[in-house]
Formats: structure tokens, C-alpha cells, sequence
């Protein structure tokens, strides 16, 4: 794991987010409510190296959507910084530099449906970056280079012509893809890609990416809350609750080995399809609301070894085997790390 | 007979064994044809379909988006929007036929007899009604109790579903339960009336992953105490795995492959249920690339002769191109595949399947 | 049926379409559009095809006042198949000059509501906060007053600040103006709606991903996908402009006489309306409601046509 913040593809160092939800200010007067800050993302730090894939997991509120969209831009943070290639990108910059910047990093988004522009034509769809990038030079060089992204996604320069509703779930998350493709980038976070497509067509998308991932030495940031794909195509995972990260590993390492009580929760969530019969123990509890979360460590009260320490102080992301874990069980040694082994399937 | 309900003998996880029929399935569906008239020809959505659920079965069907699971679930509860209609084929309940009765007899099926759980519970639940009104409702509607002892048959399912504190929650408004909680809440309206059939219409999809282990669980656990058969539809195979005692995999609005759990789900006997399999991602190890079926699903104006999965299959024949398989046995099951005949699927035919 | 222009694509992509086929199928829409189509012709031929040149003063001869219409009273004359006014002028050729103006007036004021409503609607669905709030408050005020009033207001005001003479010559912008500006909120708040909802999506947020200025964003992306309810709007918003118009001529602070619209017809025909003299009024008045009648169920039909596709 890189250890030195310069050397890291990806550098994000104490990101924090909060969204300010309060009611409307007469209500506040009327009713005496204070405001109502949520912190979505709580002080993330993360190291990427070139070529690798880090996925972040979780569950719905944990804020690792909201990670993507900072880290791409769409949101400003409200502390800490994010660097690419050793660039801070949260400073301030002259348009030129940000232009430049922006081509080296896309995104990939979750929902095909809303993701392209229903009145653009497929080729105008990624034609755009290539436009607004000025990558091509005359009105055949852009028409190849689009044919050629519409031929590395498996589909034809012909589709070009039509429109995205023509085309299905699968076959839009590639045009997607390929539109992410179009200004050549070297990063891209993907929130969520194949959450909204069905399971033999999420194989082909996630081949397609580990295919193109090989061919073009991309670096993936992906967004997920499905660990079986995780596990399938991650170089290293961070595990998020409630805007923190919790435990971050190689791949191998977190699922074989997990520390942190949360994610022993999720890999058994993770249903059995290879019928060996193991149960899942279903855990207590549902993920508090994020705008009034516990106190110390936020997963302290479904936490089954949680002592006082954990209602009161927050933990520290501490190095852990080829990784990281915030738990004071684990620091204090309270937790017993085992191995776990899962079924081969066929 | 295809299709054969499973009874009697119980493996260790409590998943109910196949063996012999002794009596009537609960649910017996044949030949059933869901069509949608529009102007440029009628759509066949649900093509044939014919399986039994026996009294205190999980029955699973899964397959993708399109593949006609969640019709053939609303034809059975009979709420099939117009102009959806059953064009042929009969439901019948106990014996009883149900896809042809009128508007209110069929209302007293539902709910009495047969219950519902729909994917969402924000438009499952009324939000100007309490939660207790709408258990209350429907318990007196169906089962004809005074309003304090429907009331108290509320408190004591909210209690079983796991809703803390259900005496003050049954006013709750469903706005004031989360999601999680919200689904508990369809599933002791599902039961309230004592249905014997409970048509589970994706459960779980919208719920975290922590949160459907819990449903799973809760409803698995239901049906086996109040002894209610399940028609599980999903596109999860997992949720299937962990539920099911058995499960019908269905693809352009056909069976193709039907049996128990463990049997289809471990040694498949339909080349796109073994594809289906194999694309899901594993934690048993990992491999370079998944398994993908080339191609999609054929849109219902497009279904191909013979075999609807022929263009994408690796292992098609001649016989396939032309001749539309019906279930038949296979292995522990049954699969609508040429590969199970004695005859075979004929000549190999030159040329790759469809690509992606 | 492969076609090999675009043009001949486009055409039977169009003519296979769930649009034509919902319209034709409607017997009550497709009379509608026959009868605003003839109607439109008429108006804009006017020029050519009309008997007289009512408005030419030259051209009209105080003998052949009030003449009835023909085929009541055989005092009529078929040179004036309608009857003639108190001043000679032929009711036919009246209207049919008369509709035209309600119709330019009309259209204009519709384009000039729509421009600004999807500006202000754009914007203040786009950049939200501050900007929203003043748009959306302006509009609420705005609001509270009826159309005819704003309108009123407008060409009251107008009339305040330049000579008569001056503006009975620019009459006809001070009213499309002054109708534009009374009916620009529903179309600002409709594509207000519109823009919050699209805002979110990710094509928008694919767009600012790419870095492209949120003008462009606005205009490119949003723009094209807000338009549908407007259409439906406009169609009709175009009665309800043509009826404004003819209440404002008709009380007399519209069109001024010497290029009557509709309104303006109905308004001096109605002062003759006591001696007997019917046909000076009520003619116009029936073409009126014809024309409003029809431009409406085209917009009913419009509306529920579009509906399945914005759903």
C-alpha cells in the first residue's frame, strides 16, 4: 500500500462533506428547530495506485456516491484535499488547468436510463467530450474516433445514428462507457455501473471493463454495494459506514481475513449460492438516519462488541494487514480475527 | 408430469425435500398465456407457462428483466392491468379455477386466500392510513372480527414481523417506519387474513443488503409457522438459494428449466440457466473473466422459432432452430431443451451464436 | 418500406408514429384541425381572395350600408354575403381581414410568453437559490392579478407615455406585448418543473463532469427535454391569447378601428346591435368561438397524446 501521499495516483487526504437539510428558516422560527447538517462524507482518506481498482462499499446513506462526486468534481468539498498524478484538484485553478485536468478523469454513472440524453443522437452523445477536448481534428477524424470507441464497447459505428432508447439497459451502459472513454482518461470512477442491469448483462459490462482496463492501464474508483463483484474485480476495498471508512484492504485480504465488525456483517449478508448451507446470521438493526448519528463510533449500537470507549470516542484508521481497520476492539485485541473460506462453486 | 410439487421429507436447513405428490397442489397453473393487444399485434408476455405449488412450498421464479416472472405473479393474483389480459390457460386455487371470475369474487381470493408482497413498500402501504388501520381493515374484511379483536390480531402479527413497540407503532403513519421496517409491515398485511398462498413480487430489491438478509429471513420464517406457500418472483438468484425449495427459471415468457434448489442451481440443465449461473460473480474463487451469454434477451416482438434462447446458445443444434422444446425431464428436474431428448438437438449448425 | 432520404425516413417514421395514429383515430380532432386549418387559410389569404378591401376607405360607398345578410331578407345582395356595417363595409371581408389580426396577435404573443417563460424558467430551475427565488416571487405576484388586468396595466401604461397618433400605429406590438408579458408564468414554472426534474439526472451530470459552462448545459441538454408540457401550454394558451386580445379590442383598449381584430369587429357591431342590425355582430362573435373552440381541442388532444410519451 503506498504509503507516501506524493507517490499515489489518487490522493484523497480527510475529505468531508455535509449537506445542510434544515428546514425552511420560518419553519425553524416557528417550530424553534435548530439546523440540520448532514455529514455525508466524514473524513475519507485514500491511497490509488496507477492501474489498480479500489472499490468502495456500503449501504444506501453511507456516502460513497457522494465520495464519487466529489472526487470528480460535481461537488466542492467542504475539508480536505483530493490530488491526482500529485495535482491538488480542490484548489482553485486557472481554466486551462482544470480543462486539462477534467479530460484525464470520467464517470461512469448507475442508471442507464438517465444517463444519456434521450433527444441526443448516440454519436453527438460521445462525440461530445471529443468536441468540448477539441481531441480530433475535422469532421472525419471525429467520426472514426467515435467509430472506433463504439467498436471497442461491442456495438457498431452504425449505432452512432441512433437514438438511446433504441437500445437496452446493457447496451447503454456500454455507450456510456464509451462516451467515458472518448477524452482518453487515465481515471474513472464508476458509481454503481451494473447495479441497475441484469445479472448476465452485468457480466458482460464487467468484462468489458476489466478488458478495456488491461488494454488502456485505466484506474478505477468503483462505487458498489454488491460485494460478490467487489470481490471479482477489485484490487484493494474500503468499506464505508455513515461517511467514514471503517476498514480498508486488498481484496483478498478483507474477505478472507475481515476485522472490523461492520464488514464481518456484510460478507455475511452475502448470500450462499453455492449451497453449502451456511447460514446467514441477519444482524440487529438498520443503518441510523445520517443526520443525528451516534456518538463515538457510529456503528456502536449494533455493534456486538462494543464497550464504553466505543460510545464515546471515535476511532482511528489504524494499519492493519496490507490495510487499515478504525475499531477499538480490534486495537485493544478484543477481536479475534479469523480466517474464513468460502465454497468453491462448481 | 413436469413440473411436480414437492412434500414430506425435510433436509437439516428445513427446506423441504421432493418426493412423491400425495395430494392436490395448492396452486396448479397450466398453459397459462398472458397477452397485450396493442395496435401493431398482440404481445405475448407470458408464453405457456404451467407449474404447481404444493400447500407450504417456496416456489422461486426467477429470471431477467422481460422475461414475464412478475406478469405470470399478477395474472395469479389476478391484477393484471388492462390491456393485459389471460388469453388462455387456467389458475386454479385448491382445486378451484380463479383467472375467470368476477371482479369481486376474486377480490375475496385475494387477500383470504391469496396474499401479496410488492417490491416497493412506499406504494404498497397507503400513506394517509396508519398502519394499524390498514391491518385492521383488512383483517375485518376478510376474516369478520370485531374491531377490538382485529385490532389485537394486528398488535400480535406487527409483534411477529418484528416491530418493536407495536403497541404505540400501530398508529405509526408508514412514513414514520424506515424501509426495512416498511416491508415488515407488507408482510403482516400479506398474513393478516391467513392467506395459504403469499405472491412475493421482488421482496427485497429495494432494501440494503443488511436489510434483506433480515426480510428473508422474517418471511421464510412465516411461512413455514403459518404454513403459507410462497410464489417467490425475483431476478436474485441468492435470494432464491437461501428461500426457495424450488425454482423455475424463466426466460421470454417461458419455463426453461424447473426443479429443485439445489439441483438447478448446482448442476443446471438448461444452457441458459448453466450461463445464468455462471455469470454470477463468486466468492469461492475468481476467475479472469465471468461466464456472459452473449447477445439479450429477445424483445417480445422478436421472439425466434424454436428455442426462444437458440441465437445465443453454445450448444444449439439444427432441431432447435425449429422445433420449440416443452419441459421435459432432465437430471433431478426438468428443462425445456432439445439436449434432454433421445432424439438430440440435431445437426451442428456452422457459424458463432449471436454476439454481444 | 426502406426509404432512402432522411427526409423520406423521417416522414414515415412520423406517419407510422403513436402521434398520427392517436390523431387520427379522434373524429373530434381531426375536425378541429380542419376547421383551424380553414379558418388560418382564409385569414392569411384575406389579401387575395377577399370580396372588398373593408378597410381602404376609398373603396367604400355609404349606400351599401347596412345592407342584411343574403339569405335572410332579400333586401341582400351577394356581393356582400354577409350583410355591410353602417359604413358600407363588407362583413365577410371584415372578418376574414379581422380573424388575421387576431391570429398574428395571437401566435406573437404566445412566441413572446413562451421566449421569456422558458428563459426565466430555465434559469430559475438551473441555478436555484437567490435567482429562483426572485423569479419565482415575481411570478407569484404576478399571479394574483388576471391576465386582462396585467394586460390592461401594460397598454394603460403605454398609452400614458406616447401621443395617440403614435400609438395607433405600433398598437399591434403594444398588445402582443402586452399579452406576452400576462401569460409568461405558466410556461417559466411548468419549465421550472421540468429543469429541477432533469437537473438531476446524469446525463446533466455527465455533462459537468466533461467541464462544459452551464449555459451551454442549459441550453443543449435541458432545453430539449423541457419542451414537451410547453408545446402542450402554448396550443392552449393560443385561445386564451386570441380571446384576451378580443376582450381588450372589445373594450376598447386593443386594436383601434382602423385595424380591427375579431374583438374590435364585435365591439362596433354591437353598438348597432339595439336597431336590429344582428349580422354586424354576431358574425365575428360565431367565428370567434369557432376559432377558439377548435384551437382548444387541438390542445386537449395535444395534451393527452404527449401524455404516454412524458410519462
Amino acid at each position: 500500500m503506498p504509503d507516501d501521499g506524493a507517490r499515489s495516483f489518487v490522493h484523497i487526504e480527510g475529505l468531508k462533506r455535509h449537506f445542510d437539510v434544515s428546514p425552511p428558516w420560518l419553519v425553524r422560527l416557528l417550530e424553534g428547530r435548530g439546523r440540520q447538517i448532514v455529514q455525508a462524507v466524514d473524513g475519507i482518506d485514500i491511497d490509488i495506485a496507477k492501474g489498480e481498482t479500489f472499490s468502495l462499499v456500503g449501504e444506501s446513506g453511507c456516502g460513497k456516491s457522494t465520495v464519487a462526486r466529489l472526487v470528480v468534481g460535481l461537488y466542492a468539498p467542504s475539508a480536505g484535499r483530493i490530488a491526482f498524478d500529485g495535482d491538488d484538484i480542490t484548489r482553485r485553478r486557472g481554466r486551462a488547468q482544470t480543462v486539462a485536468l477534467r479530460r484525464r478523469l470520467q464517470m461512469i454513472f448507475q442508471d442507464p436510463y438517465a444517463s444519456l440524453n434521450p433527444r441526443w443522437r448516440v454519436f453527438d452523445i460521445i462525440a461530445e467530450p471529443i468536441r468540448a477536448f477539441r481531441l480530433a481534428v475535422g469532421k472525419d477524424d471525429l467520426e472514426k474516433q467515435v467509430g472506433d470507441l463504439l467498436r471497442q464497447v461491442r456495438l457498431t459505428p452504425a449505432d452512432g445514428r441512433k437514438y438511446p432508447h433504441e437500445f437496452s439497459g446493457g447496451q447503454r451502459q456500454r455507450i456510456s462507457i464509451a462516451r467515458a472513454l472518448a477524452s482518453r482518461p487515465e481515471f474513472l470512477v464508476c458509481d454503481e455501473p451494473t447495479s441497475a442491469l441484469d445479472v448476465s448483462v452485468q457480466a458482460q459490462i464487467l468484462n468489458l471493463m476489466m478488458d478495456l482496463q488491461r488494454r488502456f492501464g485505466l484506474t478505477y474508483l468503483f462505487i458498489s454495494h454488491n460485494l460478490a463483484v467487489v470481490y471479482h474485480i477489485s484490487t484493494r476495498v474500503g468499506v464505508m459506514y455513515l461517511g467514514r471508512l471503517v476498514e480498508q484492504a486488498a481484496t483478498d485480504t478483507l474477505f478472507k481475513r475481515p476485522k472490523h465488525p461492520y464488514t464481518r456483517m456484510l460478507l455475511d449478508t452475502i448470500p450462499d449460492l453455492e449451497m453449502s448451507g451456511r447460514q446467514r446470521v441477519p444482524v440487529a438493526g438498520e443503518v441510523p438516519s445520517p443526520i443525528d448519528p451516534p456518538a463515538g463510533c457510529s456503528f456502536h449500537p449494533r455493534c456486538p462488541f462494543a464497550n464504553d470507549r466505543c460510545k464515546r470516542e471515535r476511532p482511528r484508521l489504524l494499519p492493519a494487514e496490507a490495510g487499515a481497520v478504525a475499531c477499538h476492539a480490534i486495537e485493544e485485541r478484543r477481536l479475534v480475527i479469523e480466517d474464513r473460506s468460502y465454497a468453491k462453486a462448481r | 408430469m413436469v413440473g411436480e410439487p414437492s412434500r414430506s421429507a425435510q433436509d437439516d436447513s428445513g427446506r423441504i425435500m421432493p418426493s412423491q405428490t400425495d395430494n392436490a397442489p395448492l396452486l396448479e397453473v397450466k398453459r397459462l398465456r398472458v397477452e397485450f393487444p396493442t395496435r401493431r399485434g398482440t404481445l405475448l408476455a407470458v408464453d405457456d407457462v404451467s407449474f404447481e405449488i404444493a400447500a407450504g412450498e417456496v416456489l422461486g421464479v426467477v429470471g431477467e428483466s422481460g422475461a414475464g416472472k412478475s406478469l405470470t405473479g399478477h395474472a395469479i393474483i389476478g391484477l393484471l392491468e388492462p390491456p393485459g389480459r389471460v388469453a388462455a390457460g387456467e389458475i386454479r386455487l385448491e382445486g378451484r379455477r380463479i383467472d375467470n371470475l368476477p371482479y369481486e369474487e376474486m377480490r375475496k381470493v385475494r387477500g383470504a386466500q391469496i396474499g401479496a408482497i410488492f417490491q416497493d413498500p412506499l406504494t404498497s402501504l397507503n400513506p394517509l392510513y396508519s398502519v394499524g388501520r390498514q391491518l385492521v381493515e383488512t383483517i375485518q374484511t376478510h376474516l369478520h372480527l370485531s374491531a377490538a379483536r382485529a385490532r389485537t390480531r394486528a398488535v400480535d402479527l406487527l409483534k411477529e414481523v418484528g416491530i418493536p413497540g407495536a403497541e404505540q407503532r400501530i398508529d405509526h403513519y408508514p412514513h414514520q417506519f424506515s424501509g426495512g421496517m416498511r416491508q415488515r409491515v407488507v408482510i403482516a398485511l400479506a398474513l393478516c387474513a391467513g392467506p395459504k398462498l403469499i405472491v412475493a413480487d421482488e421482496p427485497t430489491t429495494a432494501l440494503d443488503v443488511s436489510i434483506q438478509a433480515q426480510v428473508i429471513a422474517l418471511l421464510k420464517r412465516l411461512c413455514r409457522e403459518h404454513r403459507t406457500a410462497v410464489m417467490l418472483v425475483t431476478h436474485d438468484m441468492g435470494v432464491i438459494a437461501e428461500t426457495a425449495d424450488r425454482v423455475a427459471v424463466m426466460y421470454a415468457g417461458r419455463i426453461v428449466e424447473i426443479g429443485p434448489v439445489r439441483e438447478v442451481i448446482k448442476h443446471a440443465n438448461h444452457p441458459y440457466t448453466e450461463g445464468l449461473m455462471g455469470s454470477i460473480p463468486s466468492l469461492g474463487h475468481r476467475t479472469e473473466r465471468l461466464t456472459q451469454i452473449d447477445g439479450s434477451m429477445p424483445r417480445l416482438t422478436e421472439i425466434p422459432n424454436g428455442c426462444a434462447f437458440n441465437p445465443r446458445c453454445h450448444r444449439r443444434g439444427r432441431r432447435c432452430l425449429v422445433e420449440r422444446p416443452d419441459l421435459m425431464p432432465a437430471g433431478g428436474g426438468s428443462a425445456a431443451c432439445w439436449l434432454h431428448d433421445a432424439k438430440g438437438v440435431g445437426d451442428a449448425i456452422v457459424g458463432e451464436p449471436a454476439n454481444a | 418500406m426502406a426509404s432512402r432520404t432522411a427526409f423520406g425516413q423521417w416522414f414515415h417514421q412520423a406517419a407510422d408514429s403513436d402521434i398520427w395514429w392517436s390523431f387520427k383515430s379522434s373524429a373530434t380532432t381531426v375536425i378541429a384541425a380542419a376547421v383551424t386549418l380553414f379558418i388560418i387559410a382564409l385569414a392569411f389569404l384575406a389579401p387575395v381572395i377577399a370580396p372588398h378591401t373593408p378597410f381602404d376607405p376609398g373603396t367604400l360607398s355609404l349606400s351599401d350600408g347596412l345592407k342584411p345578410p343574403v339569405l335572410i331578407s332579400p333586401d341582400g345582395d351577394w356581393s356582400f354575403p354577409l350583410g355591410t356595417d353602417d359604413q358600407g363595409r363588407d362583413v365577410l371581408s371584415s372578418i376574414m381581414y379581422g380573424t388575421r389580426l387576431s391570429l398574428i396577435v395571437g401566435f406573437a404573443s404566445v412566441v413572446v410568453a413562451m421566449v421569456l417563460g422558458i428563459a426565466l424558467g430555465l434559469v430559475s430551475g438551473y441555478f436555484g437559490g437567490t435567482i429562483d427565488a426572485v423569479i419565482m416571487r415575481i411570478a407569484d405576484v404576478q399571479l394574483t392579478f388576471p391576465a386582462i388586468l396585467v394586460a390592461l396595466l401594460i397598454d394603460g401604461m403605454v398609452r400614458g407615455l406616447i401621443s395617440s397618433q403614435r400609438h395607433d400605429e405600433i398598437a399591434t406590438f403594444v398588445i402582443i406585448g402586452a399579452i406576452g408579458l400576462s401569460f409568461w408564468v405558466q410556461y417559466a414554472r411548468t419549465v421550472r418543473g421540468s429543469v429541477l426534474v432533469e437537473k438531476n439526472k446524469e446525463y446533466v451530470q455527465a455533462a459537468r463532469v466533461i467541464g462544459l459552462s452551464p449555459v451551454v448545459i442549459m441550453v443543449r441538454h435541458v432545453l430539449p427535454n423541457v419542451t414537451g408540457p410547453v408545446l402542450v401550454i402554448a396550443t392552449i394558451n393560443l385561445g386564451l391569447a386570441i380571446i384576451t386580445e378580443a376582450t381588450l379590442s372589445f373594450l376598447g383598449v386593443g386594436l383601434p378601428s382602423t385595424q380591427p381584430s375579431l374583438g374590435t369587429l364585435i365591439r362596433l357591431g354591437n353598438e348597432l346591435l339595439q336597431s336590429g342590425e344582428w349580422w354586424i355582430t354576431v358574425f365575428p362573435g360565431i367565428t370567434l368561438a369557432v376559432l377558439v373552440l377548435a384551437v382548444n381541442l387541438l390542445g386537449d388532444w395535444l395534451r393527452d397524446a404527449l401524455n404516454p410519451k412524458l410519462r
